[in-house]
């Protein structure tokens, strides 16, 4: 089983991008789970959101303490939350952020995002909308999934500005596949 | 064909009453079940679903309005949790009692106080003595298959009875995950348009829901008890045609790894799943362990309960119970697990825990510790608890 764990903050779409991955895995013909942690939602407070992904039907409801891959939408949480808590030896963090990031003893992808996101105007300079940049990164870095797969889950489940979550995806996942693999 | 789909499972309950074509819908809105009425709003608003959807300003009103409606003729669907249920409970009572079948989706929820929007199972077990047909769904497939059910169950003339579907809060209605969407036209032939005994009509004018004297008080109430479990035969038979028609098997207690089991774990609800996970690791470790799940709940299904669970290679039950029964036994399913059992003589010991309150996470691990507490009990031949009566919280912080 994949285990894959999002952080975010409210409002980046965090939910979403587990929703859309989990679709993605789908449309590959997997058995997917994709669900929050609800509680104090608001703006700007940091949110997680799980996903996982298997050959054969998830029976597992609880939350994601292990995961394979972590899915970090803000670099600033690094400060706030022990983002790598419990993440497996031999997992792996993707993270948006403009620079390079160091997570101790952890492989770490990092992918500009945000600037992605705004480049195809989602979100606002303060609140990047990067959930769609960040689940191509995903495909672009790990490979577990087709960006033809996170397209159609895109195409599907997003219902404005489709296009330009594409191509938010599709940016992402290049980028994501030159600098984190090889 | 059923069509494979990646969906919210909130948004394939609100398919199903769209697919069993309900004439009325009227809810209010709450948390966590809310996805499930505004589908059932935006279809009704974009023509998608020939309904009136009756808006109103509590729950108590949208279980009148339900009433009311069943009572004219009406197919009738509602979905609450927690508090609107509480809200709802004067006439939940009344829905029974005038044979109204009305259909709830009920997105289990934990009551108040402390205020909490989490799942755990005290609204359910605060509705237990209201004469509903009572079945509890593990996954969104389980919660899509039961809702359609639940159509033909309540419905059926032998049975006339309103009919909750129970499901976790977040934990399922909020998952994305794969559930099988029967076509249209599969679900028109199993669930045909509703034939109601007797309508509200204003040309032949008829009363429901009269004063009963205490010369009739009794028997009325002694019908209703009789009604409820004359539904036994005809859940079953529903289930029977399900699984001939679409091949998913359900029964009233299900079992998992149960047939040469020494101590078996019984729950209900989604927490069924994950203690499979945990019951085949422990299986691995060569200790005969399974579960029992209690899918219906109301009528409650004593003769399936006794075959697994007396005269059977199980020596040892250990009851999860979602809710405690503040100063009891201490949990409502403990407690009529233990009564089920009582007259027998070959029976295994009973004990019970509580977990996963409020949405308190129960890890894999807790279940194991479930498993042994029943261990520690079948050993020593007691309780071990200081006071057997004194409730048993898993995952609790000292």
């Amino acid at each position: 089983m994949l285990e894959i764990r999002f952080h975010g903050r409210g409002g980046q779409g965090a939910v979403v991008a587990s929703r859309l991955l989990a679709l993605a895995f789908f449309k590959e013909g997997k058995w997917v789970q994709a669900f929050p942690t609800f509680g104090a939602e608001r703006r700007g407070a940091p949110v997680a959101a799980f996903t996982r992904v298997d050959e054969e039907p998830i029976t597992l409801r609880c939350g994601i303490t292990e995961p394979d891959v972590l899915v970090v939408l803000d670099v600033t949480l690094l400060k706030d939350v022990d983002v790598t808590q419990g993440l497996r030896e031999e997992g792996l963090a993707i993270v948006n952020s403009p620079q390079p990031v160091k997570l101790d003893g952890v492989r770490t992808c990092v992918v500009d995002a945000s600037s992605i996101a705004l480049e195809q105007g989602l979100g606002t300079p303060t609140y990047p909308i990067v959930n769609t940049a960040m689940v191509g990164a995903f495909a672009g870095a790990t490979e577990l999934v087709s960006i033809e797969s996170v397209e159609k889950a895109i195409r599907e489940y997003v219902t404005i500005k489709t296009e330009e979550n594409l191509r938010a995806a599709r940016q992402a996942w290049e980028e994501a596949k030159e600098s984190c693999r090889g | 064909m059923a069509k494979r789909t990646g969906i919210e499972v909130s948004i394939a309950i609100a398919e199903a009453a769209r697919q069993a074509n309900v004439d009325v819908v009227s809810a209010y809105p709450i948390t966590p079940q809310t996805h499930i009425v505004e589908h059932l709003a935006q279809l009704v608003a974009d023509g998608d679903l020939d309904a009136e959807y009756i808006t109103v300003e509590s729950e108590h009103t949208a279980m009148s309005a339900c009433v009311g409606a069943s009572a004219a003729g009406a197919r009738v669907f509602t979905s609450t949790s927690s508090q609107g249920l509480a809200l709802m409970n004067e006439i939940v009572y009344l829905a029974s009692s005038l044979r109204t079948p009305v259909i709830m989706a009920l997105a289990n929820r934990a009551l108040s106080g402390p205020i909490s929007i989490w799942n755990d199972h005290s609204d359910v077990m605060n509705e237990r003595d209201t004469g509903w047909i009572c079945i509890f769904a593990n996954n969104g497939q389980e919660a899509y298959d039961l809702t359609l059910m639940a159509f033909r169950i309540g419905e059926d003339r032998r049975v006339m009875l309103p009919v909750m579907v129970n499901f976790d809060g977040f934990i399922l209605t909020h998952v994305i995950e794969p559930i099988h969407i029967f076509e249209d036209q599969e679900i028109a032939d199993f669930i045909p348009p509703y034939e109601p005994l007797c309508v509200l009509d204003t040309d032949n004018p008829i009363t429901v829901g009269p004063v009963g004297v205490p010369d009739v008080y009794t028997e009325a109430k002694k019908q209703q008890e009789m009604a409820i479990r004359e539904s036994r035969p005809v859940i079953e038979e529903v289930f029977e045609e399900f699984a001939r028609r679409y091949g998913r098997r359900y029964r009233p207690v299900e079992t998992y790894r149960a047939d040469d089991a020494e101590i078996v774990l019984l729950a209900q609800g989604s927490v069924i799943e994950a203690a499979e996970v945990a019951v085949d690791h422990l299986r691995d470790q060569g200790k005969k362990v399974g579960t029992v799940e209690l899918r219906l709940w109301r009528p409650f299904p004593f003769d399936d309960l006794r075959e697994v669970l007396c005269s059977t290679s199980i020596k040892q039950v250990v009851v999860l119970d979602r809710c405690i029964s503040f100063g009891g036994p201490p949990g409502p399913v403990l407690s009529e697990v233990r009564s089920a059992l009582y007259l027998e003589k070959d029976k295994p010991m009973v004990v019970g825990v509580v977990a996963g309150l409020g949405g308190r996470d129960i890890s894999l691990e807790e279940y194991v510790e479930m498993f042994e507490i029943g261990e520690e009990c079948l050993r020593t031949g007691k309780d071990p608890g200081e006071e057997p009566e004194l409730v048993k919280i898993v995952g609790l912080r000292e």
